[in-house]
């Protein structure tokens, strides 16, 4: 090439800056990365949080001071926080079973509303004898809870196994379907004197906890973390336990990660559709019996403030990881907790919308890396 | 129980899951999976509410519920198609926002008194068609209106129109579609965000002409996952879309209007006797939502027709240099 | 060749169209320029109609689709240059060889003047590859150019006015002209070192019947008859080679012996045992290998590590298998052991197979399916997409299997591979077994494959 067609080339070029900046796939994620990309995306959230607070003329340190305060600050609301909690990781359990093979199961909802149903179907019904010990009562109202849960779960997952329905919707509608329902059994055949609740269970149906046992240690006083909450930590144990080290959890995270790849090496995905479905909502179904048992004692209304909803933002930040469950979903607890005293009263929703959002854009950070490259000389 | 009032409510009423589900087609032909529909129905309600509050302006509240839901549908493309997210995971959490940001700046909205609704028209020829006439012409929204233009509008479109022929072909193969020079990430937003502005603009419905008013989240009481499930019931097809809108809105009256009477067909009324059956009522819209379903994916097995082939799935073309 | 079609930009040097440098930020910019590409995999749209697919992307018709205008448009382009075209047709209803003449139709209804063909034989049979020759001359003829994108060393001598040869990347012999070289010369630049077209195949006497195929038929995924009354017999220590062109019933053919696809008559054994019709475990636990056509959809689960692919076979037993628990160091350390073995290329054990090359890939599933010491082995086009030296290697484990006393079923779409490795030779055409023990010979081969004639019957029935 003569100098007069390279000086053409140069001037015709337009201005380019020396370096480019490229996106590549990444080909190993380090380990370190994903708990740190983690974390910021929660701190960003909280920032966006507390500016849209401030938006609509709230104080966001001040708020969020109050939910530190409120949720950690002492014994007494710790134990509330973890009382939260307990629910959360059941859910929480739920949804990360069901995701990691990639069945969204929505319905958690449903399902700890069927749990709770089930577990007071028992006792109302007379099932169990008002004078049984507290183990049978209690026992009976556990595999109450986990049958209805599993029962409801067992529907969207049948449903998609043999008919390919959609368990996205399914779940979600069943949701709605199960508080009408158990809505119906509240107002229609237990209500006592028109509220929205039946009367309170027998003593042996009541979960202990930490402050029926004041009189031997005096610092449980006025604790309210409840059995359940062994209930909550044994599951997450089960649950790493299977998808870890159990040849049904492989098969589980081999049908997510390609199902036809799963068909091929002969599992069955019908039958796991349905059985991860089940133990799904057996999962959160306990969740609602743990929340009879242990808190209100009694059928009521409204028993879920979204705990199945939030286990799904729990689930995706524990990156389906169920002993991570545990902290996140006493984070999330110390959150509802607190947040019911914040004004306006959807912040607690929006910063887990926020959360969630983040938690997800932040995901392309851990598939691809920038890199800063010198561009070529052009000769 | 007078079916012409039934189907005349079910009209209106439908026109609100119409908007939200053609939407939704035109989002998912395009191959993206947005589940935030209830979240962008909400925060639509809200804006629509709370400007026509402001400045007495209808018209200015649909805008701005348009613009709100576009905006936040944006976000959802931004989140699937740019970081190739999951589209489900995703969708959920746009629900999320929504609901929440509309219960944050909609606080103290539901005080906020009457307001100048949308108007109403009855159409002066066609109102006096028999049958059709009363339901279909007779005192409905200018919305419902709209929303009748909309289907044939959204159908030829799709179907008779180049842009059309490219909405489709990015949702069923986009490396085709790439290949042959049209810009997928372009087009996959812009019909991200249609869908919001339609989601927007059922969510003003809404509380300007159907069920007029701020009730937080009882204001859409889960329309948006309903519209989800009659897209496959629809077959991504906006005058199956209709038909199914419609036909749930007058779900919707039939389940409010039954309870009222002492007798029906000359029996007496179980839900006029125990109001506590009413929550069965309750639960019969999501039951046949999934009896749609059901419906909606057999008859896809069944005429091998079925979901645009790339919906759900983001697009990657190789390694990219900015 | 994607870098010239537009598809990636390149870090580095020009492309110079007619004399100016030109700069493609799309496969658009390109086919303005006059280079179109057409892919190995087509992009088609398979719901649209021929006409649809040809439209695509352009700014005519403006507005309104007036389809009957453009059909008529379509044929009359299609006579053009000897490609009959139903243009209102739509793409799924094509055969393999009518849907590339639509992609070469959409190049050309742009005005295209470089064509480029990236392995545009590989779904082809010899009479379809002749007509596209034919149909390529053609163009040639009123000033169009065309690259021809192969690794068939054949087609390449048989087509090409001047080859270029490119190794890793690198340009290893630009520009010869045909006559001036051969194919041995050609392979050599391609690999870098002598690649011997014989591999040393030692006669062996078969053993026992392991696989056999009594009247079996099937239906594909469009409901259409797959396999008609296909009968087949293959015994340990020999490899059957099943040729045909893709389409013809071979995925199929793969999958009903695998369990993953219902018969609707006829039964399958494996050394004695009905497997018809039962779940994919069935064979598997019989010792049945799988080795599939797709190897990122099926073959693979691309987001898990090397160990759990290479185990997803043979966790269900022991060692790996203790109770209901799965034995991660047992599982670790097999994968390591095998990765060394078949020296996969990857940083570790833990690395997702998604992160690994075509080659790689396949190593990783011959790991899994030829460790496992199988008695049957399914062979689904299993050089396909592989380097040269890949694909020496795969064959060379082919054979030693089959000298370990493997019965192996091997269906490729390289008739040169079927050739070089088979013991026995069977053509399938349209679900049926039309010939079996037939000569090694294209010409016979090929007409076969494409519904020509049938073989006689052969004196033995093997």
């Amino acid at each position: 090439m003569t100098s007069n067609e390279a000086e053409k080339q140069g001037s015709s070029r337009r201005f380019q800056l020396p370096f480019q900046i490229r996106v590549e796939p990444r080909l190993e994620v380090p380990r370190w990365l994903s708990p740190v990309v983690s974390l910021g995306a929660i701190i960003t959230a909280l920032l966006l949080g507390g500016l849209i607070l401030a938006f609509v003329g709230g104080n966001p340190f001040q708020a969020y001071a109050h939910i530190a305060k409120a949720a950690f600050g002492n014994l007494g609301v710790l134990s509330d926080t973890l009382v939260k909690a307990t629910p959360l990781i059941l859910t929480g359990l739920a949804c990360t079973v069901a995701f990691r093979m990639k069945l969204w199961n929505i319905g958690a909802e449903g399902q700890f509303y069927m749990g709770a149903l089930g577990a007071s179907i028992v006792v109302l019904t007379g099932l169990v004898p008002e004078d049984a010990s507290r183990f049978v009562t209690v026992s009976v109202m556990l595999i109450a809870g986990v049958v209805f849960g599993a029962f409801w779960g067992f529907i969207p997952g049948w449903l998609k196994a043999r008919l390919k329905v959609n368990e996205i919707i399914t779940t979600l509608m069943l949701n709605y379907i199960a508080i009408s329902l158990t809505n119906y059994f509240i107002f229609g055949v237990w209500s006592e004197g028109g509220f929205q609740m039946s009367h309170t269970f027998q003593r042996s149906a009541w979960l202990p906890r930490l402050a029926d046992f004041a009189e031997q240690m005096p610092i449980l006083r006025g604790l309210t973390t409840h059995f359940g909450l062994v209930f909550a930590i044994v599951a997450a144990v089960i649950v790493g336990y299977v998808l870890y080290r159990s040849i049904w959890g492989y098969e589980i995270r081999l049908i997510g990660d390609n199902p036809r790849a799963a068909e091929y090496a002969g599992i069955n995905i019908t039958r796991n559709t349905v059985l991860v479905m089940m133990f799904s909502g057996a999962l959160a179904g306990l969740g609602g019996m743990s929340e009879i048992g242990g808190v209100v004692h009694r059928l009521q209304a409204a028993i879920s403030p979204g705990y199945g909803f939030t286990g799904i933002i729990i689930a995706w930040l524990a990156k389906l990881n169920p002993i991570v469950v545990i902290p996140v979903a006493v984070l999330f607890g110390g959150l509802i907790l607190a947040g019911r005293e914040i004004q306006p009263a959807g912040i607690p929703r929006l910063i887990q919308g926020i959360i969630l959002f983040m938690l997800i854009a932040s995901d392309v950070l851990l598939r691809y890396r920038i890199r800063i490259v010198r561009r070529a000389e052009r000769v | 129980m007078d079916p012409i009032i039934i189907l005349h409510a079910g009209v209106a009423t439908g026109t609100v899951l119409l908007f939200a589900t053609i939407g939704e087609i035109f989002a998912e032909r395009a191959g993206v999976l947005n589940l935030g529909l209830e979240g962008m129905m909400l925060i639509g309600a809200m804006s629509a509410f709370a400007i026509t509050v402001q400045t007495g302006n209808g018209g200015l509240g649909l805008l701005a519920a348009m613009l709100a839901a576009g905006i936040l549908s944006l976000l959802h493309g931004l989140v699937t198609i740019h970081f190739q997210a999951d589209q489900v995971v995703s969708g959920l959490a746009l629900t999320f926002l929504g609901v929440g940001l509309s219960l944050v700046l909609g606080e103290g909205l539901s005080s906020a008194g009457a307001i100048a609704l949308l108007p109403k028209y009855t159409v002066p020829v066609l109102s006096s068609i028999p049958l059709l006439g009363p339901i279909l012409f007779t005192k409905q929204s200018v919305m419902v209106y709209i929303g009748y233009i909309l289907i044939p509008l959204s159908w030829f479109y799709i179907n008779h129109t180049r842009f059309g022929l490219h909405l489709r072909a990015v949702g069923e193969n986009p490396t085709a579609a790439d290949a042959m020079g049209l810009n997928i990430y372009r087009l996959r937003y812009t019909y991200v965000f249609v869908g919001g502005i339609l989601a927007g603009l059922a969510g003003g419905t809404i509380s300007l002409a159907i069920s007029p008013g701020w009730f937080s989240e009882l204001t859409t009481g889960g329309m948006g996952w309903i519209a989800i499930g009659l897209v496959i019931f629809a077959q991504w097809n906006p005058w199956r879309a209709a038909f199914g809108s419609y036909a749930f809105g007058a779900l919707r009256r039939t389940i409010l209007d039954i309870q009222g009477p002492q007798m029906i067909f000359g029996l007496r009324n179980p839900f006029f006797f125990n109001p506590y059956y009413g929550f069965f009522l309750q639960m019969l819209p999501f039951a046949f939502t999934i009896i749609v379903l059901i419906i909606g994916s057999r008859g896809a097995l069944r005429k091998r027709l079925g979901a645009p082939a790339a919906l759900g799935l983001p697009y990657i073309r190789g390694e990219r240099g900015l | 060749m994607s870098v010239l079609a537009g598809l990636y930009k390149p870090e580095a040097g020009t492309i110079i169209v007619d004399g100016e440098s030109a700069d493609f930020n799309s496969p658009k910019d390109a086919i303005a320029m006059g280079l179109g590409m057409i892919h190995q995999h087509f992009t088609l749209i398979e719901s649209h109609t021929v006409t649809e697919n040809i439209l695509l992307g352009l700014d005519d018709p403006r507005f309104l689709m007036k389809l009957h205008h453009y059909d008529k448009k379509m044929e009359t382009l299609g006579e053009q240059y000897g490609m009959q075209v139903t243009p209102a047709a739509k793409i799924w209803q094509l055969s393999v060889g009518e849907q590339q003449r639509v992609e070469i139709l959409k190049m050309l209804y742009r005005g295209v003047r470089v064509l480029i063909m990236d392995e545009p034989t590989s779904v082809l049979a010899p009479q379809e590859i002749e007509e596209l020759f034919k149909t390529l001359r053609s163009m040639t003829v009123d000033g169009r150019s065309i690259v021809f994108i192969s690794h068939k060393l054949n087609e390449v001598m048989s087509i090409a006015d001047r080859i270029t040869v490119l190794r890793q990347g690198k340009v290893t012999a630009a520009g010869i002209h045909t006559a001036t070289t051969s194919k041995p010369e050609l392979a050599n630049l391609m690999v870098g070192r002598k690649v011997l077209f014989q591999l040393d195949k030692t006669a062996k006497e078969p053993g026992d019947v392991v696989l056999e195929l009594k009247a079996v038929s099937s239906l594909n995924d469009k409901g259409l008859p797959a396999l008609r009354n296909v009968n087949l017999k293959v015994r340990s220590g020999e490899i059957v080679g099943v040729a045909g062109v893709a389409g013809n019933g071979q995925t199929e053919l793969g999958e009903v012996i695998t369990g993953l696809r219902r018969c609707t008559a006829g039964e399958i054994l494996v050394n004695g045992q009905d497997v018809t019709n039962k779940s994919a475990r069935v064979p598997i636990n019989l010792g049945v290998a799988h080795v599939p056509e797709d190897r990122t959809h099926v073959g693979t689960a691309p987001n898990l590590t090397i160990t759990d692919n290479v185990i997803m076979k043979s966790y269900r037993e022991p060692p790996l298998a203790k109770g209901s628990s799965l034995d991660h160091v047992a599982a670790r350390e097999k994968a390591v052991h095998l990765k060394d073995e078949y020296t996969i290329l990857a940083p570790s054990v833990d690395t997702q197979v998604r992160m690994l090359s075509g080659g790689n890939l396949q190593r990783v599933i011959l790991a899994r399916e030829f460790s496992a010491q199988p008695v049957l082995l399914i062979a689904m086009q299993p050089t396909r997409g592989l380097d040269v030296g890949a694909i020496e290697g795969v064959q060379r484990l082919l054979l030693e299997q089959r000298d370990a006393g493997a019965a192996i079923l091997l269906v490729s779409e390289e008739l040169e591979e079927i050739f070089t490795l088979s013991d026995r030779i069977a053509v399938i055409y349209e679900g049926e077994i039309v010939g079996d023990g037939v000569e090694a010979d294209a010409q016979q081969v090929g007409l076969m494959m494409t519904g020509g004639k049938e073989s006689s019957p052969e004196g033995t029935t093997s």
